[in-house]
């Protein structure tokens, strides 16, 4: 005999007709989830190389290939400089490839409304690629390492890791979208 | 996916003015993140006050987080040692019968050496610790290698002081917030120690490669005398660091000098000890920021 499970916890999920899902949860929660990927370098990890891909701008890049226009146009910005807060690159330079990113993929969906799974992993590929390689440039600008050697690896974890963040982004949409506040 | 028909402004005003002005703030703010930028890579300073108040507000959860690492590398450690227990305990025995021996020998030559330099009228300066600390956090994905020490200015940790492990040296204070201070690790790309080799003092400067090598630059040119294996440790030229402190061990060469390891990985230290500047005359030279203050004579 199966245990009886709450009857709260058999009801979440679930469509109901009094139910919907919570505005502030639904709006809040993408911009959370790219926050947390920026505290990254918080992860138990003293790294001496470059090798953790750059997980916020990896996760406002799935959210706004899943859900064209859940960020304003302007999102980039705010995003951008609180990850550049904890990434020890100088400060703005997160700011100013997010915004120009944001703007990019605006223009994308614009121009081709219908991509299939191999388009989108590509266009984040290439995003994610200039941003590593720019990021690069702006903190050799500042004072760093010329090489783009130590970059290698990091490039290529950081493109096969964008469809496994695809799977995370869409988790967390359906956690968005929980029916969970009661009307009427 | 094709865009929601809700993002089409259609015939309303309203929406269409409200997508509009989204656009403009958008571009106006990218060309703000851009002097922003221009801003901090001309000036490394600049918004150091707002980086380190953030790694102040987040070092509680990077606290745990630090601790979480420790717990996991000595529970691998430790069921590691379950299969070699036996063959690393003849192996420790024997080397610390050595290191006995080696350690009252060291004894009888730190001594003397003491004796001599008492002889010659030297004083060192009061190198004792300034905190033991952890290292909380580090750039995991910038090509710039900070780490966040669990230490600051509260606990007397200031700008330019060495950051070393008991295997070697770690890196030295770049910012310091209240609670917490920004370390440059020695495998930046704008880190150069002054280094010399251990057995005979060739002296050379070691940078940092990013990714996680140093690079042995010989600062006499000619025949490399370098050869795998050669250990080299800090010579205390400049005053920043302390002489003697293990940095790196040769595993390449080059035809002008070589490629190093660092001693010291900082992902596998726990605890971390920061030392007082070695040569106070150095001090203001690692602080560019202070005012020029009249250079005073440093009494011998």
């Amino acid at each position: 005999m199966r245990p009886p499970i709450p009857r709260l916890l058999r009801e979440v999920g679930k469509r109901q007709i009094n139910r919907a899902p919570s505005p502030t949860l639904a709006r809040i929660t993408p911009w959370i989830v790219v926050m947390l990927g920026s505290l990254a370098p918080l992860l138990p990890l003293i790294a001496s190389a470059p090798l953790v891909p750059p997980l916020g701008f990896l996760f406002l890049l799935g959210w706004m290939l899943l859900r064209p226009g859940i960020f304003p146009a302007w999102a980039g910005f705010p995003l951008g400089l609180f990850d550049d807060l904890f990434s020890g690159q100088p400060l703005g330079s997160s700011a100013l490839l997010w915004s120009i990113a944001v703007l990019l993929l605006e223009i994308v969906e614009f121009r081709v409304p219908w991509r299939n799974f191999i388009q989108n992993w590509a266009i984040a590929a290439g995003l994610v690629s200039a941003h590593i390689l720019l990021s690069a440039l702006f903190a050799h600008q500042a004072g760093g390492a010329a090489s783009f050697g130590p970059l290698v690896p990091q490039l290529i974890l950081a493109i096969l890791l964008v469809p496994l963040v695809g799977r995370i982004v869409a988790m967390f949409d359906r956690f968005r979208l929980l029916p969970i506040r009661n009307i009427g | 996916m094709a865009p929601p028909a809700n993002r089409r402004s259609g015939h309303s005003r309203r929406a269409q003015y409200g997508n509009f002005v989204s656009y403009i703030v958008a571009v106006a703010l990218t060309l703000v993140a851009g002097v922003i930028l221009l801003v901090s890579t001309g000036n490394h300073t600049a918004f150091a006050g707002v980086r380190t108040a953030a790694s102040d507000a987040t070092a509680p959860a990077a606290r745990v987080s630090a601790g979480t690492r420790t717990t996991g590398l000595t529970f691998w450690e430790s069921l590691k040692g379950y299969f070699t227990a036996g063959r690393d305990r003849a192996r420790l025995e024997r080397e610390v019968a050595e290191a006995r021996v080696k350690l009252a020998e060291n004894a009888a030559l730190a001594a003397e050496n003491q004796r001599l330099k008492d002889l010659l009228g030297l004083h060192e300066p009061d190198s004792k610790p300034v905190v033991t600390a952890h290292l909380i956090a580090s750039t995991s994905s910038s090509t710039r290698r900070f780490a966040t020490l669990g230490a600051g200015s509260n606990q007397g940790v200031a700008v330019g002081m060495p950051v070393r492990s008991p295997l070697g040296l770690v890196g030295r204070v770049l910012e310091v917030g209240s609670s917490t201070a920004r370390v440059l690790l020695i495998t930046d790309g704008e880190s150069v120690v002054p280094v010399r080799r251990a057995t005979d003092g060739v002296a050379a400067f070691a940078e940092g490669l990013s990714n996680g090598t140093l690079r042995i630059r010989l600062t006499n040119l000619g025949i490399n005398p370098l050869k795998v294996g050669d250990a080299f440790v800090t010579s205390g030229a400049g005053g920043l660091y302390r002489p003697g402190v293990a940095i790196a061990v040769v595993v390449r060469l080059l035809p002008d000098g070589a490629i190093a390891r660092p001693l010291s990985d900082p992902g596998a230290t726990e605890y971390v000890v920061v030392d007082p500047v070695w040569n106070p005359a150095a001090e203001n030279a690692a602080a560019p920021a202070a005012a020029p203050a009249p250079a005073k004579p440093v009494g011998g």
